[in-house]
């Protein structure tokens, strides 16, 4: 069954949205914003790390279990509920793809059990303009003898203020919107001639822009064939658009609920305002959406851990709703929260800012809907 | 039979195999026209013959209503069984060989509030094709406030004698027998109306058919003037027929969905996908050229897809024990948006040759998604508003509360 949980899986979803809860309430990204750290939660890392959060999706690693992508999907949604600043998606999702995809023995023995232990953390370093387009990179990597030499600048990397490793795209052959021709490489992000710039963000997870000036990598750090990183980067983005948007279809609900209960405190006129059919139907028209996007989400995570050849067109399914509903959701709980939801004591605003940068992350609903066209042909 | 394991079902999947080998006609093994859809009851005509055939052999396995009990006509199947058995008829294209109000309605609804002599009654003819239903519900007065019914029911003594008018009947003019609210006592608004069967051949019925802006007249208005009706057709308690017609109406919203409205267009109708590419053209990589309109289409496109995997979803949580009863509104009021939005990208697609009607000089297709776009504006106001069903929805699986 695609959309019923296994009984491993359905344990999993509740350990997560239990610890969500109490260990990663919102207030906890207001006090990292507040303290200025720019979405770094060293504690919240390590805790993750405990209850092996980072090995989801590895198969057969000591002390992690094997849940697959179904289950890292249940994760991210519990920690989309308080939009929780946390490496999972760039670690335990991205990274760990990437390397079981792409990867040689050497890499995987050597980063799949760091990445399963939270010992080491990543951050894909791809986009180099203010819009997803990930053919279009310039970055390059020059052939130097046995090894290459890197080139160019990243924008809003997201992760890399703090990442360990960096998995950066480069062109090896061809020029920028080229799918052929790209390579992929680790980076330590304390190589040298790296600069990364920390970056105070409007959602306060943080990032960074990166520029690599001449950075000497040897040939061991290549993931994949060279000139053939697309082969490893469009399944490893079709999954990691899958991943956020499970974390926006938890924020959805989760601001869904708190619009619902104020729906059922709130009174004006001497009413609850939930009694006003104007927000009834409002109200009802969201949870319709959400409902879809549930199964869209389920059904793309599914998708990936049965080895369908559908991946790419779920993937863009779920990412463009997922984008669609929790900008609808995000403005309507704003506004149905009245005053008390344009002040910055109220968690409204922290979701909102949350859920612009969310969209956007690996092409936003109008990028999805032009894949999902033209992956049906027209 | 009991297949209760794995091993048992794999054989119960070999003899079903088998048994549709023999007795599935290959004509029923292809695609289905429109006008060859068999609803079953007397006026039937069977335009295909051999979908009489094939009627009358699932009908005598109890495989239209594969779930019913064996002891009402029914498969007397299991969940996994009818699994097995929807995977075999899927696997060789079989066609359904029933549509029928009373397998997806008032079927369902009989089976949970009827008595025994109804059961054994009405639902043998339902499962095997001979009584065909209509359903009486909405009155001129009594749209989406259904429980304004004004229908009049008097107790005579020995029977019933019905004084009224229905509209918005499907096909009254061609079913066999109806199930219909009616009102036993003006005290009380819900608690007054009763749920009653009779024959449609009954002295004092008439339905005159509605013709819409499609052109097309699948509904009737019916009158009832003294029509006389036995005591043992009524179902349930005298005043209790409403919690029955709430259950139907769920029942109603399920088939709906479950069917996405699939067939108001009819054979013939291209996607709008394939309407732009002819219509409005292509660029050079051969896709849509007016990038506005692709992006709607792919929008709808992505709608009917979350739209069919929730349908999914819902039935594979039904299946797991899981409590669903609150997605049919849902994918009601899903389903009628995604419907009606199709078939007008499909006529904007189509530009100006979608503005035929008939006769010469437009494609038939094209005339026939025109026709079905206006149809589809039904589709948000039949077996309950979009409007009704926000209502539902807010205040039954939302728990929203009542205006003051």
């Amino acid at each position: 069954m695609t959309f019923v949980l296994t009984e491993d899986q359905e344990m999993l979803r509740e350990t997560a949205m239990a610890f969500a809860r109490d260990e990663l309430p919102v207030t906890r990204l207001r006090a990292l914003r507040d303290d200025g750290k720019l979405g770094v939660d060293g504690e919240a890392r390590g805790k993750l790390a405990e209850l092996g959060f980072f090995g989801v999706i590895i198969p057969d690693e000591p002390g992690g279990e094997h849940f697959g992508l179904v289950g890292l999907g249940q994760i991210l949604e519990a920690q989309g509920r308080s939009i929780a600043s946390t490496p999972l998606l760039q670690t335990a999702l991205i990274a760990a793809s990437a390397i079981q995809l792409g990867g040689t023995e050497a890499q995987k023995a050597e980063w799949l059990p760091k990445i399963a232990s939270g010992e080491a953390t990543f951050s894909l370093a791809l986009d180099e303009g203010s819009h997803h387009a990930p053919a279009n990179v310039s970055t390059e990597a020059e052939k130097n003898g046995q090894g290459y030499k890197i080139t160019g600048a990243k924008r809003y990397v997201p992760d890399a203020h703090h990442a360990d490793v960096f998995i950066v795209v480069a062109r090896t052959f061809g020029d920028a919107g080229q799918t052929h021709g790209l390579t992929l490489f680790l980076v330590p992000s304390n190589a040298e001639r790296v600069s990364i710039q920390a970056l105070n963000t409007v959602d306060s997870h943080g990032a960074a822009h990166v520029t690599f000036d001449g950075v000497d990598v040897s040939e061991d750090a290549v993931i994949g064939g060279v000139d053939q990183g697309w082969d490893v980067l469009e399944p490893v983005l079709d999954r990691a658009r899958i991943g956020i948007a499970a974390e926006m279809l938890g924020a959805s609900q989760a601001m869904f609920d708190m619009t619902l209960e104020y729906l059922n405190t709130r009174k004006q006129f001497g009413q609850l305002i939930g009694s006003f059919q104007s927000l009834q139907h409002r109200a009802a028209k969201m949870f319709t959406d959400i409902e879809l996007t549930r199964s869209c989400v389920a059904a793309a995570l599914a998708a990936v851990d049965e080895g369908g050849n559908n991946v790419g067109e779920l993937a863009s399914l779920a990412k463009a709703r997922a984008s669609d509903l929790v900008h609808l959701v995000s403005n309507e709980t704003v506004q149905m929260h009245g005053g008390i939801g344009m002040t910055d004591d109220h968690d409204s605003g922290l979701f909102l800012k949350r859920a612009r940068a969310q969209e956007a992350l690996y092409g936003g609903a109008s990028f999805h809907r032009d894949c999902y066209a033209k992956l049906n042909a027209y | 039979m009991a297949f209760g394991d794995t091993e048992t079902l794999e054989d119960f999947r070999k003899e079903t195999r088998a048994w549709l080998e023999e007795n599935c006609p290959p004509a029923m093994r292809t695609p289905m026209t429109d006008n060859e859809i068999v609803w079953g009851g007397k006026r039937e005509s069977f335009t295909n013959p051999d979908s009489k055939v094939w009627l009358e052999r699932m009908g005598e396995n109890g495989w239209t209503a594969p779930e019913w009990p064996a002891a009402y006509g029914g498969g007397g199947l299991s969940k996994a069984e009818n699994k097995v058995l929807q995977e075999e008829l899927r696997r060789i294209k079989a066609r359904p060989a029933l549509f029928s109000f009373g397998l997806w309605m008032f079927g369902p609804a009989l089976l949970e509030f009827g008595n025994e002599e109804q059961k054994k009654r009405f639902l043998p003819d339902i499962v095997k094709g001979k009584t065909r239903w209509c359903q009486g519900y909405s009155e001129p007065g009594a749209g989406s406030d259904l429980a304004g019914l004004q229908t009049k029911c008097e107790d005579k003594g020995d029977h019933y004698l019905i004084n009224g008018q229905k509209v918005w009947t499907s096909y009254a003019d061609q079913a066999d027998w109806i199930f219909c609210l009616v009102r036993t006592s003006t005290e009380k608004k819900h608690e007054g109306i009763s749920f009653i069967l009779f024959d449609m051949e009954s002295e004092g019925v008439e339905a005159r058919p509605i013709k819409l802006i499609s052109g097309s007249s699948p509904f009737c208005e019916t009158f009832f003037n003294d029509v006389k009706v036995p005591k043992d057709q009524l179902v349930g308690e005298v005043n209790g027929g409403w919690k029955i017609a709430k259950r139907l109406l769920q029942f109603e919203r399920s088939s709906i969905s479950a069917g996405g409205f699939g067939g108001t267009g009819g054979s013939g109708i291209l996607g709008p996908d394939e309407y732009a590419k002819i219509h409005v053209g292509t660029d050079s990589d051969g896709r849509v050229a007016d990038g506005d309109l692709r992006a709607r289409i792919a929008d709808n496109d992505m709608l009917r897809r979350a739209f069919f995997l929730t349908v999914q979803r819902s039935q594979e949580q039904a299946k797991a024990g899981m409590e669903v009863g609150h997605t049919a509104s849902i994918l009601k009021y899903a389903v009628a948006k995604m419907n009606q939005e199709r078939h007008e990208l499909m006529v904007e697609a189509l530009g100006t040759e979608a503005f035929g009607w008939e006769g010469e000089g437009f494609d038939e297709g094209a005339m026939k998604a025109t026709r079905a776009m206006l149809r589809a504006k039904g589709n948000s106001i039949e077996g309950g508003t979009s409007e009704i069903n926000l209502n539902v929805i807010a205040k039954r699986v939302l728990g929203l509360r009542e205006h003051q």
